[in-house]
């Protein structure tokens, strides 16, 4: 078995219309940039896929990325916890003129709705949210006393996740905080992609330091030297790069 | 009126946490605690995006940007950092893992109310890990001024803005006094001792109980 992708452009060939695509990250750690500008570039090439629903924890930043996507409309809804970044332009303007839908769920209620997702558990209760406007028509219940908000999981049809370290077989390692939702969106989608810095044969990583073990993950790229937003962002960068 | 700055109210806010306190501090302003661990005391701190013990920020052009906090700002790893997973991250929230959240606040009702993350409907609601913070640490204290820039009380009977969670506050440290919220009520600890109960009475928007004793709250120049 060989879960290794040969390009860039086959890791998204299979992302659809209307299709819900979460995309790793927590602001610029662990966004997998490259594999997000793939999936524009087919958009480019191809008018394909659009009315994308998509999950990520922000909303983009600048003109890259996420909200490159955003920028190209072919975002319909997304689902998130904060919106907001350095530059939030991209999106508030969509947003604010009607263009894309918003979900908005607390971090943790987003984290576990996922976690829920890939662990085959329809619906969860916390405490986040109670009495607030975030809790509106959800059932509430109350365990030894206190009252808790139904939240349901969620899933996907694809994953674009960016890890560290992958073996061919879909073991993943992470570096530091860029693992955030990574672990989390490979377990809920239908199909996961990994984009990974060092590509390497079964055996090379270590079992004890497997973060995300290959179960949760059906295709595997390698990027060897990822952007990263932040910088990209510093220096100004778009994507494409001759957009206006 | 002579009042705490905001550092001042930062280095109070300091003073309670314990050495070995597992802390979350809220993005912006509460980060501030983090400088003022009074010495022979380390907290361990905690960020939403998969952190724990995390040192200070990097000198610019040393930053790794798979090294953030939750306010996205570069921070340093130290002997005892550990990296988790978002899920896990919410669970240490949630299940009752952290001694302490130190958030800041638009409005704190004397039930304990606390709205932090919205002042309406204009605009990108945006809410981040504001309302699960509020549930599940053992201690919730927010740091604020006393009043708003307008000089409207910020400790109210009733919040108006929309809420971040119902309850969950359970010391305010302001500028002007440190009150606890007790049985659904302020219970006043320590006030300026230039100011007068009547004074701070007349800029909280709740009626403030005394329950024991109420110190000084002196604090050094910073």
């Amino acid at each position: 078995m060989d879960k290794t992708l040969p390009d860039l452009a086959a890791a998204v060939a299979g992302i659809e219309d209307g299709m819900t695509v979460m995309i790793g990250g927590f602001g610029g750690s662990g966004a997998p940039i490259e594999l997000v500008h793939a999936l524009i570039d087919r958009f480019l090439a191809t008018g394909h896929p659009k009315n994308l629903t998509v999950v990520n924890n922000n909303a983009g930043n600048g003109h890259v990325g996420l909200a490159a996507l955003i920028e190209q409309g072919m975002v319909a809804k997304l689902i998130c916890s904060f919106p907001r970044s350095a530059d939030p332009r991209v999106f508030t303007d969509a947003y604010l003129a009607g263009k894309i839908e918003l979900e908005l769920v607390p971090q943790g209620t987003l984290a576990e709705r996922i976690r829920a997702g890939g662990a085959g558990i329809p619906a969860f209760y916390t405490p986040t949210s109670f009495g607030t406007d975030l809790a509106k028509g959800k059932p509430v219940e109350e365990f030894e006393g206190r009252a808790y908000v139904q939240e349901r999981w969620l899933k996907a049809d694809y994953a674009l996740v960016k890890a560290d370290r992958g073996d061919t077989l879909g073991n993943l390692t992470y570096r530091m905080a860029a693992r955030n939702f990574g672990p989390l969106m490979c377990m809920a989608a239908r199909t996961a992609i990994v984009q990974v810095s060092a590509l390497v044969e079964p055996g090379s990583i270590d079992p004890e330091t497997v973060v995300t073990p290959g179960i949760f993950v059906q295709g595997i790229v390698q990027v060897a030297n990822p952007a990263q937003e932040e910088d990209l962002n510093r220096a100004n960068a778009r994507y494409p790069e001759d957009a206006a | 009126m002579s009042k705490l700055t905001s550092t001042q109210i930062a280095w109070r806010a300091a003073q309670d946490i314990a050495d070995g306190a597992y802390v979350n501090l809220g993005i912006g302003f509460p980060e501030m605690v983090a400088k003022f661990q009074p010495p022979g005391r380390q907290a361990i701190f905690h960020t939403e995006n998969g952190i724990l013990g995390f040192g200070e920020a990097p000198a610019a052009g040393s930053e790794d940007w798979d090294l953030i906090n939750a306010g996205k700002k570069a921070v340093t790893i130290k002997p005892g950092t550990a990296f988790f997973h978002h899920a896990d991250s919410f669970a240490m929230v949630r299940g009752g893992h952290l001694d302490v959240a130190i958030l800041g606040a638009y409005e704190v009702a004397e039930t304990g109310d606390l709205a932090n993350w919205s002042t309406g409907p204009k605009g990108v609601p945006a809410v981040g890990g504001a309302m699960d913070l509020v549930h599940g640490a053992k201690r919730v204290a927010v740091i604020t001024d006393h009043v708003t820039k307008d000089g409207k009380p910020k400790l109210v009977k009733t919040c108006t803005l929309p809420l971040t969670g119902v309850g969950c506050v359970t010391r305010v440290y302001t500028s002007l006094a440190v009150v606890d919220v007790q049985d659904g009520r302020f219970v006043l600890r320590e006030k300026l001792a230039a100011l007068s109960f009547d004074e701070l009475q007349s800029m909280t928007g709740a009626t403030l109980y005394i329950d024991g004793d109420v110190a000084d709250l002196t604090v050094p120049e910073l």
